[in-house]
């Protein structure tokens, strides 16, 4: 005897459950957070030289905050490009293509980010 | 059946047969300033890899995004980032149970609205902070 809860534990079409969507909403909760303190930090570096620049993103909290946003941002992101790619792509070959290249694009993106502020960080 | 030519049935009415509301076109919105954002990080990537490169690199990106060219791109990027992060916090409005009823209207209003009152808020403060 299966109790109604542990019959829809973990499926669903995809045997992912409400995993996307929970992901989705978790980095998106991270983003909010994450992109307003950037966003402040952002604006006081606009017009800044390189010297003002790398003083402000090698401070260890700021680099810290840039990782987290950069981390989070490529998952939401990955996450929304692949919900557009299901629901305007259908033939089977080039929806998979797309997939893996929208997998490939966040995870670039992400792991160049975070290069460039850990290089940043601990001194060009 | 395979050697019979492919019958022209008729296709389902899509998005050009409704008359537009706020609702609908926040939602179109949101999903264009997303993709927009993601093609956007690109720019963010330059920037910060042009910052790891040095002095040099770092004035090549930064006269870009000083030329008026630029700086449109960098109003537009600032506006769908702001206007994504609403939508995404009406998303959490609706997630609660609340907000479906007549009063999305107004939330979808309030969502433009405070997405170019808050785009022009920054901006005014990145000019007076520089200035």
């Amino acid at each position: 005897m299966r109790t109604p809860l542990s019959r829809i534990r973990g499926l669903g079409a995809a045997h992912h459950g409400t995993e996307h969507f929970w992901q989705q909403r978790v980095t998106a909760a991270a983003n909010v957070l994450l992109l307003v303190v950037l966003i402040g930090i952002m604006v006081t570096l606009v017009g800044s030289t390189h010297a003002t620049v790398v003083a402000t993103l090698s401070k260890p909290l700021v680099a810290v905050l840039l990782v987290a946003a950069i981390i989070s941002v490529s998952i939401h992101m990955r996450l929304g490009m692949q919900i557009i790619i299901e629901d305007y792509v259908h033939t089977p070959f080039r929806k998979v293509v797309l997939l893996m290249l929208n997998t490939f694009f966040t995870w670039g993106v992400a792991l160049t980010c975070i290069y460039a502020v850990l290089k940043i960080s601990f001194g060009l | 059946m395979t050697d019979m030519p492919a019958r022209q049935r008729p296709i389902s009415p899509h998005l050009t047969i409704y008359r537009l509301t706020w609702t609908m076109v926040m939602s179109i919105v949101h999903r264009v300033t997303g993709s927009a954002l993601y093609f956007g990080t690109l720019l963010f990537t330059w920037w910060l890899v042009a910052a790891a490169s040095g002095a040099k690199y770092f004035d090549t990106a930064n006269a870009f995004f000083g030329s008026w060219f630029g700086q449109l791109i960098l109003l537009g990027y600032t506006w769908s980032l702001v206007h994504h992060m609403l939508g995404g916090i009406r998303h959490f409005i609706w997630d609660t149970g609340r907000g479906h009823g007549p009063e999305r209207q107004t939330l979808a209003r309030m969502t433009l609205i405070g997405s170019v009152a808050i785009t022009i808020l920054l901006w005014a403060m990145a000019l007076l902070l520089r200035s």
